[in-house]
């Protein structure tokens, strides 16, 4: 979240789309209802069902699966043809008036530098132009042609009422009530906020559909706003926390990226990463990256890491290509995987196309699993009859499961999708021989390093080097390990304007990531979280919730990454003069008599920077400014363009349909042999999509009584129309088959999905709620990832679980 | 007529009259609401969050004795902290049964170990799984570790094993997780934040 759950209440308007908040995030959602009881906020939801957040917003519209970017196209083309868009927010704030590269094109459905073979871009003409100053060329009068706001009007003003209600099946009269509620708050003193979740997440285009919304929340000037932003509500407690510490394939923690194969030069690799300013007189933040980078170097290596063998650099693995969960499952299931760790993470039900995975995971040798509960993937070998139909007489790969603590028997922080940064208390021991996972980590690994002590064997530097300062080496504590990622001085830290004032001392841990260094003097962990435990204790663990300015921040409740700002990007809730557009919601203002920005809020600015130095409020940016135009950093295209789900019921993609290549995301990578488990409308001619119960979690709650009582067997929701077309009564037993397999539930007859006119044909969508398996104290069921096709959105690799292709038929 | 509050349930219970003794002023001395802080009365009270979703709501768990060493302290009652500036006291219907998830029949208690091609688990001391582990790792990195890539390039990488991270450990395993997984060398490395 830009923002956070509390701030909800100080809009005037939420859009919940991609996500039923009401369901998945109800003591969240209540920020909704406060504000609406409160501010007389309105709730519009665009979703393919009317969901429980349906069921109590102002105005639902109802939308066909994996459609959104046409949707909200749409709408930005609506605000940019009817001028409801705030002009001094786009003007000084975004990239409105930048200078695209000549060369950049868009033509039926692909942007300039496509490869068809590869199924990628060379996104070399993806760019600004560049004048001999070294800036990117600007038209402050927008008229040039080739800046982005005429770019981008030319762009969407292909996404008319008619097209998104062709594409997305949503009845024009509705698509426009929603584009109306919207355009309202493009005044200064109107807000809205966007809150999604993984109905955007989870498609082949997932990040681009995210970007559009984005994009209709800058030209509305809703970014940086109390009340406003763009609000992802995560899935899991701490997928929040295990991201911004860069468990990734491709992360380093806080957002730096690991080198690939290519980068072998260290200066060359922090150069191309510390951005230098685009634009004159901006901040440019991640020109600090080598002192981000160097003190987690010195968190992880201590005195082995040496300007020298610069701060062992040679020591970090470097990228050949993704390696992604799909990827990973796809050398797995080519034999090329021998062993895999699961840590609380049950792959078998939660990556898509079950068989596959379970294929690949009878060719491991060994896989270790460490969890609370026991996981479908635990196991994976053993026959659980029609739910897994296996035999493990011929699965040769060893099985370790491991007992972990949980939530209840640990110390430790979570981050919430507010970036709160809550520390908890264990209340209980584990039950039997169960283990912390710091505890199973260490004995893995400390017996690894053991061996590697004693027989030596392959590059052993990192492993026998890597710092392990515990009192107990067997149990690294919860609090040293909070202490490490947040960082200390290891030599003095001076102030750079005054070398003879001391910051902090040697041994001392670090107020801020503002005090680390790239000279080896600091170590921190995960730069982002800096300050979470500083000498004033652990920030984490405060319990104040008072509000002194009444608009929700509590600033001294726990600590929010970065340095304790509840709303990122606040700088731009005041106009260029540091004035609120908004006093009545003011986060932070300019006060010229102290010399600083002040306020409730911590400024996501640079603190003394007076409006007329002219910086601008996106400081990460190099250019100061946001971007609609994305320049080089997306796959598939600087602008987002509609292009139909790999499974859709439409044989062309209405904004290209002459165009097959640019049918489906042209840069969505497909294995081979994956291509042919693709169904089509043929045979499969409904519409699918898969989503969460209020009344459970995940695969987790199939195991808890009481969740397993009120929601105790496995169903799919089926429209009325289909299912008299079928012949199918709600509470009959109905089979769901798509391309790779079939799930067999009862049946929900439902007025909540109803069937869309999508490019002239009748549409109907088959909904199917997650939360069974073959292990639990719930009736068994199947994985629905039985059905779910393997491929994954063209940035993220998050799989297409949210628009595929099914049948349906009584049993 | 001084009426305790057992002696009222009593009343109550036995029949109609218990509401109409109410109206003629025979109330108990202590409010009817306070059922629940009899039962919690000499619980030991521990702050925790929430591990289902990310809206992070405050807990508040109840749990016997006081954490002395030598004492079982089970957990007999979870419910929403009132102080928590977002949940305020409440919890879906998920949060509202984690009691059940802490003891739920399906906790496993003991480390397992399943054979290749067999039919069944196995119970195993931790040692024991560890130091197998340990060996199968090591193996597997020293037979396929890359030092140097084709081209001749230090790439230092171990591409034959992998790991999936959890999506509700604490940040301070995370944390852990990534420094072990790196400094093996390891990139087949995700959390469930990729799905």
């Amino acid at each position: 979240m830009t923002n956070h759950w509390v701030d909800i209440k100080n809009t005037d308007l939420v859009l919940i789309m991609g996500g039923n908040a009401a369901e998945a995030h109800p003591c969240g959602f209540k920020w909704v209802t406060e504000a609406k009881a409160h501010r007389k906020a309105r709730l519009i939801v665009v979703d393919p069902r009317f969901t429980r957040s349906a069921a109590v917003s102002d105005f639902y519209a109802p939308i066909r699966a994996g459609s959104d970017i046409a949707f909200l196209a749409g709408i930005i083309n609506y605000l940019l043809s009817n001028d409801k868009i705030h002009h001094e927010y786009v003007n000084s704030y975004t990239d409105f008036s930048f200078l695209v590269n000549d060369a950049y094109t868009f033509e039926n459905g692909l942007f300039s530098g496509y490869n068809a073979e590869k199924r990628n871009y060379d996104k070399s003409t993806w760019g600004y132009q560049i004048g001999e100053d070294g800036f990117a060329k600007t038209d402050p009068t927008l008229q040039h042609p080739r800046c982005v706001y005429q770019l981008m009007k030319a762009h969407y003003s292909r996404y008319t009422p008619d097209m998104v209600s062709t594409i997305c099946g949503t009845p024009k009269e509705a698509f426009l009530k929603v584009c109306q509620m919207i355009a309202e708050t493009s005044a200064p003193n109107k807000t809205m906020t966007i809150m999604y979740a993984l109905g955007w997440t989870q498609h082949s285009q997932g990040s681009q559909m995210i970007r559009t919304g984005a994009m209709v929340q800058l030209l509305l000037g809703n970014i940086g706003v109390a009340g406003g932003g763009m609000n992802a509500l995560r899935g899991h407690s701490n997928i929040q926390g295990l991201t911004d510490l860069g468990l990734l394939s491709n992360l380093l923690p806080g957002y730096m990226t690991l080198p690939g194969e290519k980068e072998l030069d260290y200066a060359t690799y922090i150069d191309k990463r510390a951005t230098k300013p685009l634009r004159p007189g901006q901040l440019s933040y991640w020109q600090n990256y080598g002192k981000f980078h160097v003190s987690t170097m010195k968190a992880w290596f201590g005195d082995a890491a040496t300007v020298e063998n610069n701060w062992c650099f040679d020591w970090l693995p470097k990228l050949d290509k993704p390696h992604d969960i799909l990827q990973v499952f796809e050398d797995m299931n080519n034999g090329q995987v021998n062993g895999y760790v699961c840590q609380g993470f049950n792959p078998l039900a939660s990556a898509p196309c079950k068989v596959k995975v379970s294929g690949a995971m009878a060719k491991l040798k060994f896989l270790v699993t460490i969890d609370p509960l026991a996981t479908e993937t635990s196991e994976f070998w053993q026959n659980h009859g029609e739910y897994n139909d296996v035999d493990p007489a011929k699965i040769q790969t060893e099985v370790f499961r491991l007992p972990s603590t949980c939530f209840a028997e640990e110390d430790g922080s979570l981050v919430n999708s507010g970036r709160w940064l809550q520390w908890h208390w264990k209340g209980t021991e584990p039950p039997g021989d169960a283990k912390s996972d710091q505890e199973i980590l260490a004995g893995i690994f400390l017996k690894i390093r053991d061996l590697y002590k004693k027989d030596g064997g392959a590059f052993p530097d990192p492993v026998l080097n890597l710092t392990w300062k515990h009192k107990i080496p067997a149990f690294p504590s919860p609090e040293e390990l909070a202490k490490e990622f947040s960082g200390k001085a290891l030599r003095d830290v001076t102030d750079p304007k005054d070398p003879t004032k001391v910051l902090v001392k040697a041994g001392e841990q670090i107020n801020g990531f503002a005090e680390l260094r790239d000279d080896g003097s600091t170590a921190c962990g995960c730069w982002i979280f800096a300050g979470a435990w500083s000498e004033k204790g652990n920030l984490m663990a405060r319990r104040d919730n008072s509000d002194p300015f009444g608009i929700g921040q509590t600033l001294n409740w726990a600590f929010a990454w970065p340095a304790n700002r509840r709303i990122l990007y606040n700088r731009a809730s005041c106009d260029p003069a540091g004035k609120p557009y908004d006093p009545t919601r003011k986060l932070i203002a300019w006060d010229a008599g102290v010399g600083k920005w002040t306020g409730s809020d911590i400024p996501d600015f640079k603190p003394d920077s007076a409006p007329e130095e002219g910086m601008n409020p996106f400081i990460m940016n190099p250019e100061g400014v946001a971007r609609f135009f994305a320049v080089d950093k997306m796959n598939d295209g600087p602008f987002p363009e509609h292009y139909e789900p790999f499974e859709s019921p439409l044989a062309a993609n209405p904004m290209s349909p002459n165009n097959p290549v640019a049918r489906a995301c042209p840069a969505a990578r497909v294995f081979k042999g994956d291509w042919e488990t693709f169904g089509k409308p043929d045979k499969f001619p409904f519409v699918a999509t898969t989503y969460r119960l209020t009344e459970h979690f995940h695969y987790w709650t199939k195991h808890v009584k009481s969740s397993a009582i009120i929601q105790p067997e496995q169903f799919v929701e089926i429209g009325e129309e289909l299912a008299k077309e079928k012949g199918i009564d709600s509470g009959d037993h109905v089979r769901v088959k798509s391309n790779r397999g079939f799930i067999v539930a009862v049946a929900v007859v439902t007025k909540r999905l109803m069937s869309l006119t999508v490019g002239g044909k009748k549409t109907h969508t088959v909904g199917i709620p997650i939360h069974w398996g073959f292990l639990g104290v719930a009736k068994n069921g199947y994985l629905t990832n039985t059905l779910t096709p393997f491929v994954g959105d063209a940035n993220t690799q998050t799989p297409e679980f949210k628009a595929f292709l099914v049948d349906v038929e009584k049993v | 007529m001084q009426v305790t509050r057992r002696q009222f349930f009593k009343i109550c219970a036995a029949g109609a009259g218990g509401s109409s003794l109410a109206v003629l002023g025979f109330a108990p001395d202590e409010a009817l609401a306070e059922v629940r802080e009899f039962k919690l009365a000499r619980a030991t009270e521990t702050r925790n969050t929430c591990p289902y979703c990310s809206v992070g709501c405050g807990l508040l768990m109840y749990s016997l004795g006081d954490k002395a060493k030598n004492a079982h302290a089970e957990i007999i009652h979870i419910e929403g902290d009132p102080d928590h500036p977002v949940n305020r006291g409440t919890l879906c219907p998920k949060g509202a049964g984690l009691l059940d998830f802490v003891h739920s029949p399906n906790r496993l208690k003991y480390p397992e170990y399943r054979a290749p091609g067999s039919k069944e688990w196995q119970r195993i001391s931790w040692d024991d799984a560890f130091s197998r582990i340990a060996k199968l790792m090591k193996a597997d990195r020293d037979a396929n570790f890359e030092a140097t890539n084709k081209d001749g390039a230090t790439v230092n990488r171990w591409l034959t094993t992998g790991m999936l991270a959890a999506s509700a450990s604490s940040n301070e395993t995370g944390y852990l997780t990534h420094k072990v997984a790196r400094s093996l060398g390891m990139l087949a490395f995700d959390n469930q934040a990729r799905v």
